[in-house]
């Protein structure tokens, strides 16, 4: 049986789904007493996980239970505190919900979210998550390659980025209506064309075989899980392929803390902390919190390096 | 509160000094409160920044409080003298709690981060001097270094002037976006301390 190569997951490595549905429905019918009990299927691939991992970290890599990745969110529509998405983003309504997908392309399209887990279905991706504030989970998603959605619709030859664009619903979400008063709504997020094209490159749709909650980026967000995470733009409406590097909000908020590229860089500090290690979430305790070194690219060095052949990556953080 | 004599206090068993004792104890409770719903597990995912965040909150709130104290008496005859002590020492706890989870709870007191920490860091620079000048405080608000300190008591606690306007730039440049709150106790600071600038020849001079 193939295994969550973690935490270096080639994509050819990624278990396929109907694998992992087994998987889950023996361990379930294995364990009834366990899932009874109230503890997840989705311990026992932590353990699986925890095994692969051996280089003497005080915490093995496993999953962040669902409580803790959808109670600690980082959505300034909804709120600057960690716990306002989670409390804040009741009135969202994520369906239905239109993806326009357009720019330099021959065939550009407006999908329903429906429509597109449909075309494009749902994939696991294990991924580490590290935000940009040095903290780390690491996060069973459900998705497709963007990869898959961009070929669909032909890029033309000139296209070079891909610019994502968030929605603008101050009704709905809190945040837009006033208190953070430096971020721009909407949101947006830009890739080059090469890294949105990388098959670690997903649209998540889902998290832990569940519909995407509100507070994580209903219903379908970016990933890509060796850039902080402030570049996995939520709620998306909007995906248009340009020849020029688009705008990306906290890149134009603060140029000098938070580049374009936003590669998970362990040399390479954020002018108001260190990046050389994160905080586990959901280990450690009150007094003690949980620590490990930052790999270079989040640990997905093997996979994508090489699209930043030649290039100063403290110049281009 | 205002028109309470010594004599008053006393009759109804309160020394000041017990007063004052009672009066620290009552402010700890956020950090009981905090310690306990931490420990069992109610603070969210991540318990150890809530609790930096929360006593950072507290520490600042109490120093405004502390700043509160004279203008009171002097432009509104309410007389909290007494309060001003614990206030002063509650800010100083809040802010030692605070600064043990990050130097101890979130960064495991790595020096070498910590150094480079407090060199070159803005918002990390202005909170460890807000410490560096509330530390001292603290320790001389015993009687005895009261006493000790004679005539050079006050110009001394003056200091914590620059301690609130000092906390109030960590708060403001705290964040990663601005915040509104750092803005407003950024004013109260403003207020409590422009007060300090009034003359008004009637009022007693002593405290
Ligand atoms: C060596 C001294 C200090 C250090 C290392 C320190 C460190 C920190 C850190 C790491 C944060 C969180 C910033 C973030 O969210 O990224 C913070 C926030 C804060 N600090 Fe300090 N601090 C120090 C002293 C103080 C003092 C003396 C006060 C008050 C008198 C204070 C009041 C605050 C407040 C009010 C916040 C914002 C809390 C919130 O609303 O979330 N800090 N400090």
């Amino acid at each position: 049986m193939t295994v969550y190569r973690y935490p270096r997951p080639a994509p050819s490595e990624i278990t396929p789904r109907h694998l992992f549905l087994s998987r889950r429905k023996m361990i379930a019918s294995a364990a009834m007493g366990v899932v009874a009990a109230g503890v997840s299927p989705y311990s026992a691939l932590a353990a699986e996980a925890g095994q692969i991992d051996g280089r003497g970290w005080p915490a093995p890599d496993k999953p962040t239970s669902l409580n803790d990745i959808t109670h600690y969110n980082n959505f300034y529509e909804f709120g600057t505190d960690k716990s306002d998405p989670e409390a804040l983003s009741g009135d969202f309504v994520s369906r239905p919900w239109r993806v326009q997908v357009d720019g330099l392309v021959d065939h550009p399209k407006v999908w329903d979210i429906d429509e597109l887990i449909r075309q494009f279905g749902q994939q696991d991706r294990l991924y580490r998550m590290r935000c940009v504030e040095a903290w780390s989970m690491v996060i069973p998603w459900n998705g497709f390659e963007l990869g898959a959605l961009l070929r669909a619709v032909s890029p033309k030859s000139e296209a070079r980025y891909v610019a994502f664009t968030s929605v603008v619903r101050p009704e709905q979400m809190p945040g837009q209506r006033g208190g953070a008063f430096s971020l721009t709504w909407p949101y947006t997020e830009g890739l080059r064309l090469d890294e949105a094209m990388h098959p670690l490159t997903i649209l998540a749709t889902g998290v832990y075989g569940q519909t995407m909650p509100a507070q994580n980026g209903a219903p379908v967000r970016l990933v890509v899980p060796w850039k902080y995470g402030f570049k996995g733009i939520k709620s998306i409406t909007r995906i248009t392929l340009t020849d020029r590097q688009p705008p990306a909000s906290w890149n134009v908020m603060a140029p000098n803390e938070y580049g374009f590229y936003a590669n998970v860089n362990p040399a390479v500090d954020h002018p108001r902390w260190s990046q050389a290690s994160e905080q586990i979430i959901g280990q450690g305790s009150l007094f003690y919190t949980a620590r490990k070194p930052t790999q270079l690219f989040n640990g997905y060095a093997e996979q994508v390096s090489g699209l930043y052949k030649g290039m100063d990556l403290n110049k281009d953080f | 509160m205002s028109g309470r004599s010594v004599s008053s206090r006393q009759k109804n068993g309160f020394t000041p000094v017990k007063r004052q004792v009672l009066l620290y104890l009552f402010f700890l409770a956020p950090f009981v409160f905090d310690l306990t719903a931490g420990v069992m597990g109610n603070l969210g995912p991540d318990p150890a920044h809530y609790c930096l965040h929360d006593f950072g909150r507290y520490a600042i709130r109490f120093l405004l409080l502390s700043l509160a104290i004279t203008p009171l008496k002097r432009f509104a005859g309410v007389d909290l003298m007494l309060w001003r002590r614990p206030l002063g020492l509650l800010a100083f706890t809040y802010a030692a709690l605070h600064i043990f989870f990050y130097v101890v709870v979130i960064r495991h007191v790595d020096t070498h981060v910590l150094w480079r920490d407090v060199t070159t860091r803005p918002f990390l620079i202005f909170g460890l001097l807000t410490f560096l000048i509330l530390l001292p405080l603290a320790l001389t608000s015993t009687r005895k270094t009261i006493k000790a300190l004679g005539r050079w008591w006050r110009p001394l606690h003056r200091l914590v002037y620059g301690a609130a306007i000092l906390a109030s730039i960590h708060y403001m440049i705290a964040f990663k976006t601005w915040h509104v709150q750092p803005f407003v106790y950024a004013a109260l600071v403003c207020i409590f301390l422009s007060f300090r600038l009034i003359r008004k020849g009637r009022t007693p001079r002593r405290a």
